[in-house]
């Protein structure tokens, strides 16, 4: 008897969390269904009478990539790509080598460079940002197609001081293969090249993709930097012009579609890396 | 043979010995080659067969010394006026036009002369390292070692000092993007470089003014700033308890062994921060505006009249509680994917004891998964709160600190310091003051995180749980 009612009441309470799941769901999953639908959506403008559309079209996708009178997305799309490219191969450079060296060398700055990165992470990122536009403009690198180098030194400069969360997986490999590399006569370059990375594909793997979304998605430095350059605009200055007033009328159904193309990539890069991104920040905090 | 490897194994630790040296031991013992590279850079190696890298040294030294002649020296003296020439119109007589004098312009006298002293102190640096190299060949040149050659060192670059090979880039990029600037607006903070006064071509050194005007609560930058701090606070907490709550009794919802399709919940949570932030939150926004797409919605279900709205971003109190709102949505995702590791590695024998103990559900989470969960996170709080009281993104582009209560004022009522230094900085050009807040923010930062740090349990008895 008393089996029964328990075996009850835990069907109960499954039941209420099962619906108390469903809504929560519904509630973080609607507001990325709905740019979906928006983005197929017939009638423009963001003010809208019905909540659900009266019919759906491809018009929005097929103007973005082919008005480009007023704002010439395809070449944002391009001059994201090859500041994602460049900026992605330089920080992932930067920061793996930071990282395998304070994981694996000793050497008098070690100390002093991880407090450093410390303090100046709580610095606010762009406290600094207007003297590195000073500072580029001074170098020059603030005119043309200089500027798309001047976002890739931006986005990628201060990589390195990020190195924990690799740092902490070269730490798990355990350093006995590095001593038996080097009996075999491995020099260190080569024992990061040819052991440590092989072994770590998770993190190479974590920090490749990490810093090639950030151009993508930043549009605080790319709008200080590009200023007035509309030939320089990357994507998200750009989608985010597309809701500015004057703008936004004709391009709100675009917006969308620009924001759903940008976010399928960026989607299924981040399903694919969940579980390094679980792994990569789960390994530091290990009880 | 033992013996040759016993000497040899004795030169390695003196070798190791050398490699620790400081540059007053080589000033003090070092010969009078060692002594004069002090002065001459590289004489002692190139003495001591490391011509190479002696030479080197010298190119180094004479490159600093021309650059201080030709520019630095004017740089560092310049620093202590910041200029005083103003751009002048004159009539040229044969051009019928006005031709303008080049001026000084503060801002760039201040940066090159951070950009002087901070090169300065790299030189400083180099200088003494090459003092101690010098040493070092001396000494084993003297006593019949091998001096390493030019090849020996470029390769030593790739093994036992791989890490200068490889952390002088990242320092390289360190030090301009991040440290020169800064140090920058840092000096920028004890100027009047600013819109007010019209100081924007020309300023001067203030000393401590700023940091007096907003102390200063009856001013009206003052008075702006200690209510920005106040919200800023009160936001930083709540965006963070409630994203971490929130998050962590979610993922044990999703956990306990009763719940079906884990999978597919925690699949549907985290496809929302699949989609950019700025992406969802500019959407958030325009849902969220008084005709946007939840205002319609609850006007079609009778919720609210047909022509009402609710004021999300209009109303002060009701703009505080949607962005908190919404960064929950926002930040819930990345709190569950991070604490469902955590929660795992929970030693299962805990609950069960609690369970033979006749301990319930609650009692569980407030005795063993709570105080568990602060042990261990302790260092993800901290680092949450500190990117809360910095959290631009939110804030700028859910309600670009909207809505503006006091016209008088240069903040809204959702500003936090890092939006309101934002405004001042590109919008009114209110350098000086937008350089201390930024300084604040850090000191605030800076006190709070090592305060709590070194209170936390993760801190005072490492690895106890």
């Amino acid at each position: 008897m008393k089996e029964k009612s328990y075996k009850r009441s835990k069907q109960i309470s499954n039941i209420i969390v099962h619906a108390v799941l469903a809504v929560l769901a519904f509630v973080w999953v609607f507001p990325v269904l709905w740019v979906v639908m928006t983005s197929f959506w017939a009638e423009k403008g963001s003010y809208v009478s019905t909540f659900f559309p009266k019919s759906f079209t491809l018009d929005n996708y097929i103007k973005l990539f082919t008005d480009t009178t007023l704002l010439n997305f395809p070449k944002m799309f391009l001059n994201t790509l090859i500041i994602a490219v460049f900026s992605c191969l330089l920080s992932t450079f930067l920061l793996l080598s930071v990282s395998y060296c304070l994981s694996r060398m000793k050497f008098k700055m070690r100390k002093p460079y991880m407090n450093m990165a410390m303090v100046l992470g709580l610095f606010p990122g762009f406290m600094s940002m207007i003297a590195v536009y000073f500072i580029l403009k001074a170098v020059g690198l603030t005119e043309g197609n200089l500027i798309r180098v001047a976002l890739v030194f931006c986005y990628s400069g201060g990589a390195a001081i990020g190195f924990q969360v690799a740092k902490g997986f070269f730490d798990t490999t355990p350093y006995a293969i590095d001593e038996a590399a080097m009996l075999d006569g491995c020099t260190r370059w080569q024992i990061f090249t040819k052991i440590t990375l092989p072994l770590s594909k998770p993190i190479v793997i974590y920090t490749v993709l990490t810093s090639f979304i950030s151009p993508w998605v930043d549009f605080i430095f790319a709008k200080v930097i590009c200023r007035a350059n509309a030939d320089q605009y990357t994507v998200a200055i750009g989608l985010w012009r597309m809701l500015e007033k004057e703008y936004i009328d004709n391009w709100y159904t675009c917006f969308a579609a620009g924001a759903v193309l940008i976010s399928i990539p960026i989607a299924l890069l981040f399903l694919k890396m969940q579980k390094y991104y679980v792994n990569g920040t789960g390994g530091a905090v290990k009880g | 043979m033992t013996t040759k490897m016993l000497t040899l194994n004795a030169q390695a630790v003196q070798r190791d010995r050398i490699e620790s040296l400081e540059v007053i031991q080589a000033l003090r013992d070092g010969g009078p080659e060692t002594k004069a590279s002090a002065l001459v850079m590289g004489l002692g190696n190139m003495v001591h067969k490391q011509v190479v890298k002696g030479l080197l040294f010298l190119a180094v030294e004479i490159a600093y010394i021309a650059f201080m002649i030709v520019s630095g020296f004017h740089n560092l003296a310049m620093l202590v006026t910041l200029g005083s020439v103003e751009q002048q119109e004159v009539w040229n007589e044969e051009l019928q036009v006005f031709l303008y004098t080049k001026g000084d312009q503060s801002i760039l006298l201040l940066l090159y002369g951070v950009a002087t002293i901070l090169l300065s102190l790299v030189m400083f640096w180099i200088w003494r390292g090459t003092v101690k190299s010098a040493y070092k060949a001396e000494l084993c040149d003297k006593r019949g070692w091998h001096v390493n050659t030019f090849a020996d060192d470029l390769q030593s670059l790739l093994d036992e000092n791989l890490y200068r090979l490889l952390m002088t880039p990242s320092m390289f990029f360190i030090g301009i993007l991040t440290i020169l600037p800064l140090v920058f607006m840092i000096c920028m903070a004890f100027t009047n470089y600013s819109k007010i006064g019209d100081h924007l071509v020309l300023f001067d050194w203030v000393g401590l003014a700023n940091f007096a005007t907003l102390f200063d609560g009856s001013s009206v930058l003052g008075g702006t700033f200690w209510s920005v701090l106040g919200w800023t606070l009160v936001w930083a907490f709540f965006a963070t308890f409630t994203n971490y709550f929130a998050g962590m009794v979610l993922a044990i919802v999703i956990n306990r062994k009763g719940t079906k399709a884990k999978g597919f919940w925690r699949f549907c949570f985290v496809i929302s921060c699949a989609v950019p932030m700025f992406v969802s939150l500019l959407i958030m926004r325009t849902m969220l505006q008084p005709e946007g797409a939840v205002n319609v919605l609850l006007r079609s279900l009778g919720l609210i009249a047909p022509d009402a709205s609710l004021p999300f971003f209009t109303n002060a109190t009701w703009a505080r509680v949607t962005v908190i709102v919404i960064n929950i949505w926002v930040g819930v995702p990345y709190t569950l994917l991070q604490l469902t590791g955590v929660l795992q590695n929970i030693p299962a024998d805990l609950y069960e004891a609690a369970d033979i103990d006749g301990a319930n559900k609650v009692q569980q989470f407030f005795k063993i998964t709570l105080p568990y969960m602060l042990y261990v996170t302790t260092p993800y709080l901290i680092a949450t709160f500190t990117g809360n009281v910095n959290n631009f993104n939110v804030i700028y582009l859910l309600s670009e600190g909207r809505p503006v209560t006091d016209l008088a004022s240069t903040a809204g009522s959702t500003d936090l310091l890092v939006t309101w230094l934002y405004k001042l900085t590109i919008d009114k050009q209110y350098y000086n003051i937008g350089a201390v807040v930024g300084i604040l923010t850090f000191i605030i930062l800076a006190i709070g995180s090592l305060l709590t740090y070194r209170n936390s349990k993760s801190y005072k008895e490492e690895g106890g749980f």
